[in-house]
């Protein structure tokens, strides 16, 4: 059995095989391996006896259910109004040339993908990013690359 | 007509207080009351839901416990992904037992036995602590012999899940697209069954009118806006965060005491809520009465181009159409291009009165609050801020 097969026949005998659990099914392969492959989502659908296309159904509705690869770090900059006024574009740019990538991208060593997302709920302290669960409010371009600095260190 | 009159500016320390209100022996004090009485008090209170559509929640508690459809469920509402609000975050922080007991005494008084909380998943670093706090107030409700527990389902990054009924779908494991209404959650809601699904804030107010009764709470607000409410502070002010206020204050006060002296216009409820500039400062009342919010207040400066205040809102909504309808779907792409073009100059500025009927239509045909509600913000920045939106 693979990994995955593993991680979802935990997750299904954890959360039980009904649909209404299909979210925090999906939510704990992503947790684990950060997407969605076409492999597990027929896994999914599989153990829970429902259609694949229902279970991509659900899967590419929501943006935190990637069904792209992403890296093994996944950094969400907010880019709405108020981080906006107080400047996520320095700080995109500045991750953008310390891991030489785009928004929207993958670095090729697969450590980290970069993404923007909208208001994160701490427009008061912004700007903001999430680093998989873990938030990081009122930024500045220095400490956004130290924090991923340290992650970068961290998952070697 | 009778003209409102505006409250003076005072802060208010309902939600946080933590001192003199023990939730759990709230919930034990109330346990010895009939669930009538108490759904009475929330009624005579006038509390309405604080999620931002504002209905009655008394009403809404005896209409579901009037159903009898089994199971019946009561839902906390955590998405909280209006921008500019983050009001429910620090209550799920800081006083969470508060929230907790507002769902359990909705759960005696309406007949349910399970209460979930819909959390968004932005706020997943909250979970760990949360549920530790739960395992141990689900104890509490076992030992009180309460049959009712409270477990949390955490979204995905989807601001349309805060709309009630996609925010069911999404909890059946579905892609949160809103269902038409009626039947309203008070009769088919989570699995279709009878529920009550409230916002953070009104479940704490409703554990604060049964500790204080309905009418120390009455004392506060006006006539249509009872009470005080959490807002969310943030934009071009010194002082930005979380302040509890009473309801029903003008917007000039307001921008008084949060305001960095040179405030051009203030967004009231988020970027599906309506900007006002200046001028109507004085005239604008905080509350049903006026405009309601659910409690964001972006504040901006002159320094602020109000074309791309726009421009990010209506980016929001375009990334955040479920797509379903196709008002919104088309609707929210087509606002989104037509002010770039005028901008550009490609287009003449009438445009943006055809613009505008367009939003004005989305809020007649769009099947839900988020393809109505784009009308809000596009035709009173348009209308206000006209020179901006062309120049
Ligand atoms: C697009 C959209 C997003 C919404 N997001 C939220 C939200 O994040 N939190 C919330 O409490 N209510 C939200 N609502 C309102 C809910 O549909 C519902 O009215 C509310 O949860 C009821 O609770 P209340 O009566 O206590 O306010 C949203 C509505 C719409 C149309
Ligand atoms: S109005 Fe927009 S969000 Fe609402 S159902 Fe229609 S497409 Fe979906
Ligand atoms: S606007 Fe960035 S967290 Fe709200």
């Amino acid at each position: 059995m693979s990994n995955t097969d593993a991680l979802i026949k935990n997750l299904v005998e954890k959360h039980g095989n009904s649909r209404n659990n299909l979210m925090p099914i999906l939510q704990g392969v992503v947790r684990e391996e950060r997407s969605l492959t076409e492999e597990a989502m027929l896994k999914v659908a599989e153990a829970l006896d429902i259609s694949s296309a229902e279970v991509y159904g659900t899967a590419s509705f929501y943006t935190f259910l990637d069904t792209m690869p992403r890296g093994k770090n996944v950094i969400r900059i907010c880019k709405t109004i108020t981080c906006h006024m107080k400047g996520k574009d320095e700080i995109i740019e500045a991750l953008e040339k310390e891991l030489n990538i785009n928004v929207g991208e993958t670095t090729s060593d697969k450590k980290f993908t970069l993404l923007s997302a909208n208001c994160l709920g701490w427009c008061h302290k912004g700007p903001v990013m999430l680093v998989n669960d873990d938030i990081y409010p009122e930024l500045t371009v220095d400490k956004a690359l130290e924090i991923v600095q340290e992650y970068a260190h961290n998952s070697k | 007509m009778e003209t409102a009159e505006a409250k003076n500016f005072k802060k208010v320390d309902i939600i946080f207080e933590c001192q003199d209100c023990k939730p759990i022996e709230v919930l034990d004090t109330n346990l010895e009351r009939k669930p009538d009485d108490i759904i009475l008090d929330i009624i005579d209170s006038g509390l309405k839901g604080r999620g931002g559509a504002g209905f009655p929640t008394g009403l809404k508690w005896k209409f579901t416990k009037n159903e009898t459809a089994e199971p019946k469920y009561v839902i906390c509402n955590a998405d909280e992904g209006e921008p500019g609000t983050f009001k429910d975050r620090e209550i799920l922080d800081r006083v969470p037992e508060k929230v907790f007991v507002g769902m359990a005494l909705c759960g005696y008084s309406i007949g349910a036995k399970e209460g979930i909380i819909y959390l968004r998943g932005e706020y997943n670093f909250l979970l760990k602590d949360l549920n530790k706090k739960l395992e141990k107030f689900n104890k509490q409700l076992k030992d009180r012999n309460l049959d009712f527990s409270i477990s949390i389902k955490s979204g995905s990054g989807a601001y349309i899940c805060g709309e009630e009924s996609a925010l069911f779908e999404s909890m059946e494991g579905k892609r949160g697209e809103p269902r038409n209404k009626p039947p309203y959650p008070t009769t088919e809601g989570y699995n279709f069954k009878p529920t009550v699904i409230n916002n953070v804030e009104t479940l704490v107010y409703t554990t604060m009118i049964c500790n204080l009764g309905p009418d120390k709470f009455k004392e506060l607000g006006t006539k249509d806006s009872r009470g005080s409410k959490v807002f969310s502070v943030s934009g071009d002010t010194p002082i930005a965060g979380i302040y509890e206020l009473e309801l029903g204050m003008s917007l000039s006060t307001f921008v008084e005491e949060f305001g960095d002296g040179d405030t051009k216009s203030v967004q009231v409820g988020g970027a599906s809520g309506h900007c006002v500039p200046r001028k109507y400062f004085e005239d604008t009342i905080i509350g049903f009465e006026g405009i309601p919010t659910g409690g964001s207040m972006m504040i901006f400066n002159s320094t602020r181009s109000m074309y791309n205040v726009l421009h990010d809102y209506l980016e929001f909504f375009t990334e955040e159409s479920c797509g379903q309808c196709t008002p919104c779907r088309v609707g929210c792409q087509q606002l989104l291009k037509g002010i770039e073009a005028v901008k550009r100059g490609e287009r003449k500025p009438s445009y943006l009165d055809d613009l505008k009927k367009l939003a004005s239509n989305m809020n007649l045909s769009a099947k839900c609050g988020l393809g109505q509600s784009v009308a809000n913000p596009f035709n009173s920045i348009v209308d206000n801020f006209r020179e901006e939106i062309i120049y």
